[in-house]
């Protein structure tokens, strides 16, 4: 079968340009192609972060090229409320859909599952190009939010569309949060500013983008069920194809459901329905005639039926680049392969349980509540597995610090920090307190932001070689690690501090609360150690760009790994094997074997080379994994 | 490298550790019935949070210091794991988290499986884009009739009181909530325009007002004095400003003030207002 649909899908390499990088249906440019496009969008959520923070920690205050940049949203440099908030808004879309989830799955997920799987491309080249262009229009939407609503000029030409698309409020989108919750996402700029175009351009751009990783899902089942190669079997693929696998799993089942909801905002809004629009509302002075019959509760419910899986899209691709990078720099095969995938798995088909966690106080039956508590806390065990396994992996090892050794086990230790307060805010009892709390922002910022990106982090080191022929620079990437672990710790450590307190999220100041009065110098000290770590990614941008062109040559397998990446040409020919498809006789983290002559075994060695090696193993977690 | 990295993971779980430890930022002191039980929950589960995290971030910050290369070490060991220990790591966690789960249900259910006791004080409470309203049925303990046609800010009624309903001749809305010491008070949640969400930290309660909802909740408060409300669930430009004080007051204290007719209760929550203070922070 496998063989079949080689033939089916082979395509000759481009010759033009746009075609080879532009238009290309080959994986591997469409993976950089995603990637480049989640660096961008991460300069936009990253600086907006630090205004953020800047605007927290000293309101009031007027930053001339903010007025500049800005003259309505902060007239004489100074932010406004409704600016702040929509910072909010836009740190946050842009960072969860154009940064977590197109570098992870789309960049690396692209270029690396069909080589590691020996397969010449996706399943579906058109589409794959179609998945990452779509994505890309959803991107200039939400750009064209900010101008539409941050530019007066700009603004004038989208409030000629009636009245729902007025525009130029001075803010940078809407500032309804990336939850965009009903009826102040639905009402338009009577509830506020920000709220006329640059929301219709905020729905927009989401469903565009629910459209693009739609296609991609698709694509990602489909070639890793059919185009495995001769002896790929399921349990011998690398974990970061079971990482994938399972991402685009979800992301097959969720997105529609938030393209739906998202329909049905924009209708609401521009078409006079009642979905989400409850009667008798009475906003800014006036009665709302027309509507009637909505519930606001209804989104809440499509979009976290989307927004829980979106977190595990975030942070699976991570958890499968970790266990690589980890095996690969430990020189030992990983510690419970079966369990990996299986906790992989458990992770994300639980995952779609759980969404009423972010809903126990918004009015949802206390019952239900209940239910989704205990289903929320039992998803800790197969993410304890994990973590035992990663450290069992680690046990007994021979280390190779790296930097993306040091940037995987990063991820290990901010997946615990995040993860593990979980267990606090999945309790109802407890989320009484907690609930939109920092201590909510700094779980979900540690375990859903700061560790996938460590996981990025990691496989772009680990990978650079392979993609580009050339090396990063270690002492960069190195002091790039040392600054960004301790800058992030040094960041959201203190959010739970502020949670302790009751400090409730997105606010735009704290003067106002006596309770809060003793968290002023904790926000300073936070926002200094925001700039700093925000500053150090230039580190990174150079030593990325830098090591492109003037880095020292790669070798076909500089790190000494096994899976099928590191043993084709680098970077691999444009079919990925040059026409020999590779066959595998090897699990995927074949280290440190007795008796073979090198610490690693390729996975496409001969059977035969791991002689005396293995055969006493009891548990035999996934060593050869065709016997299982 | 190695040994760096395990001393850095060691300090940094030290001083997250310590930061919950030395309660400098802690919640504020609890005044409600169930306050305490909420807190006892959170210490159980931040003593298991807490070992749990000090264990794996030990562990990881010794099997780097221990494993790192250096030439004279030999192979890795060459292991695929151990089903046994597997086994035993999920049951048990399994066992933790569960528990866990199922004990921090029990002051949510305590609180909104039971519908308010008799003899709770209601209060009528309708949030709007960045202000409180809370609705006093008066001297007959019995609200007058609302519609939301007849809301109006300009004429300041903003819950739609019907002034033409007897009942609703002695109600009186004011923007402070005022509540009785040690009796169950039932709050009546409704929005008038978009989500917003009732939160004292010391009463460690918080619940949703969602447009088109009236959602009853009940809780008892045991200290007087003055306490700060603010909204939780963001509600637009001024969500931050959004502000209010409760006033738990001595029952005397209350009934007193809630028989009065709206421009002397006004005036006498004013004077309470000052005259009880914020807890010291």
């Amino acid at each position: 079968m496998a063989e079949a649909t080689h033939e089916v899908h082979r395509h000759p390499a481009p010759t033009g340009f746009i075609r080879k990088y532009i238009f290309s249906l080959d994986h591997k440019v469409i993976g950089i192609q995603y990637i480049l496009l989640a660096l961008t969008a991460v300069v936009v959520g990253l600086i907006m972060s630090v205004l953020m923070r800047m605007n927290l920690s000293w309101p009031g205050t007027s930053w001339p090229i903010m007025g500049t940049l800005f003259p309505t949203g902060a007239p004489g440099g100074i932010m406004t409320p409704e600016f702040y908030l929509s910072l909010v808004t836009m740190h946050g879309t842009i960072m969860v859909f154009f940064v977590l989830t197109t570098a992870p799955q789309g960049g690396f997920g692209n270029y690396f599952l069909p080589i590691q799987i020996g397969a010449d491309d996706m399943a579906f080249p058109v589409l794959n190009m179609m998945s990452f262009w779509v994505t890309f229009v959803g991107f200039i939407v939400i750009l064209l939010a900010i101008v539409a609503e941050g530019n007066l000029t700009v603004g004038a030409w989208f409030s000629k569309l009636g009245v729902i698309w007025e525009a130029g409020s001075g803010t940078v989108g809407p500032i309804g949060g990336w939850t965009g919750y009903p009826p102040l996402s639905a009402l338009g700029k009577i509830a506020g500013p920000g709220q006329g175009a640059g929301m219709n351009l905020w729905i927009i751009s989401i469903a565009i983008f629910c459209v693009g990783s739609l296609l991609g899902a698709l694509n990602f089942i489909t070639t890793l069920l059919n185009m495995r190669t001769k002896g790929m079997t399921l349990m011998r693929m690398p974990l970061t194809c079971w990482a994938w696998f399972t991402t685009a799993i979800l992301a097959l089942l969720s997105f529609p459901v938030l393209l739906g909801g998202g329909i049905l905002l924009l209708l609401d809004r521009i078409a006079g329905t009642s979905f989400f629009i409850p009667g008798g509302l009475y906003v800014s002075g006036s009665t709302v005639p027309l509507h009637n019959g909505g519930s606001p509760l209804l989104w809440q419910h499509l979009f976290w039926f989307f927004g829980h899986p979106e977190v595990y899209i975030a942070i699976l691709p991570g958890m499968g680049a970790t266990s690589h990078i980890l095996s690969t720099f430990a020189r030992k095969p990983i510690f419970g392969y079966r369990a990996m995938v299986f906790a992989i798995f458990a992770i994300g088909m639980l995952g779609f349980f759980v969404w009423g966690h972010h809903m126990f106080i918004s009015g949802m039956s206390p019952y239900s509540a209940i239910a989704f508590s205990v289903l929320t806390l039992s998803i800790g065990v197969p993410s304890a597995i994990k973590t035992f396994n990663w450290l069992g992996t680690l046990w007994g090892a021979k280390i190779r610090f790296t930097t993306p050794m040091l940037f995987a086990i990063g991820f290990v230790s901010l997946f615990v920090a995040g993860g593990i307060t979980g267990l606090v805010l999945g309790q109802t009892s407890l989320d009484f307190f907690f609930h939109d709390t920092y201590f909510v922002t700094a779980h979900f910022h540690l375990v859903m932001g700061v560790a996938s990106i460590f996981g990025m982090f990691a496989a772009t080191y680990f990978w650079f070689p392979k993609m580009f022929g050339r090396m990063m620079s270690e002492s960069l990437g190195k002091f790039h690690f040392w600054v960004t672990f301790i800058g992030v710790y040094a960041i959201f450590v203190p959010f739970h501090a502020m949670g302790m307190v009751g400090m409730p999220r997105r606010y735009a100041q704290f003067g106002e609360y006596e309770f809060l009065k003793n968290t002023h110098g904790l926000v300073k000290f936070v926002t200094v150690a925001a700039i700093i770590t925000a500053a150090v990614q230039l580190v990174f941008y150079f030593n990325l760009f830098w090591s492109m062109f003037k880095g020292k040559k790669a070798s076909d397998n500089p790190w000494e790994a096994t899976t099928l990446e590191w043993t084709t040409a680098t970077p691999p020919p444009h079919d990925n094997f040059a026409g020999v498809a590779p066959e595998v006789h090897h699990g995927p983290y074949e280290f440190s074997v007795p008796g073979a002559p090198k610490d690693f075994i390729m996975q496409t060695e001969p059977a035969g080379a791991e002689i005396g090696a293995g055969l006493g193993e009891a548990s035999g977690n996934g060593g050869n994994g065709h016997k299982h | 490298m190695g040994r760096v990295l395990g001393i850095a993971i060691w300090i940094i779980t030290l001083g997250s550790v310590g930061m919950f430890f030395n309660k400098h930022w802690w919640f504020p002191e609890s005044i409600s019935e169930h306050g305490p039980r909420v807190d006892s929950q959170f210490t159980i589960t931040i003593i298991v949070v807490g070992v749990a995290f000090a264990a794996a971030q030990i562990g990881l910050g010794w099997v780097v210091w221990k494993y790192r290369d250096t030439t004279s070490a030999p192979r890795a060991t060459y292991s695929h794991g151990n089903n046994r220990l597997e086994v035993v790591w999920t049951v048990v966690t399994a066992i933790i988290f569960i528990s866990l789960a199922v004990m921090g249900q029990r002051v949510w259910a305590s609180l909104h499986l039971n519908s308010a006791p008799p003899g709770s004080y209601r209060v009528e409470v309708v949030a709007q884009q960045f202000s409180w309203n809370f609705h006093y049925s008066g001297k007959d303990t019995v609200f007058g009739r609302t519609d939301p046609k007849l809301i109006d800010d300009s004429a300041l009624n903003y819950v739609g009181l019907d002034e033409t309903d007897p009942n609703a001749k002695d109600d009186s809305v004011v923007s402070t909530l005022v509540v009785p010491v040690n009796r169950p008070v039932e709050l009546i949640l409704k929005s008038k325009d978009v989500t917003h969400s009732f939160w004292v930290p010391q009463l460690r309660f918080k619940q949703d007002l969602v447009p088109g909802m009236a959602i009853a909740v009940h809780f008892t408060v045991t200290k007087t004095g003055k306490y700060e409300l603010a909204c939780a669930e963001l509600c637009g430009m001024n969500h931050y400003k959004m502000k209010s004080y409760m006033l738990v007051l001595p029952e005397a204290e209350f009934s007193e003030l809630v028989a009065l007719p709206q421009e002397k209760f006004q005036a006498r929550r004013d004077e309470l207002l000052n005259k009880y203070q914020l807890p010291q922070y």
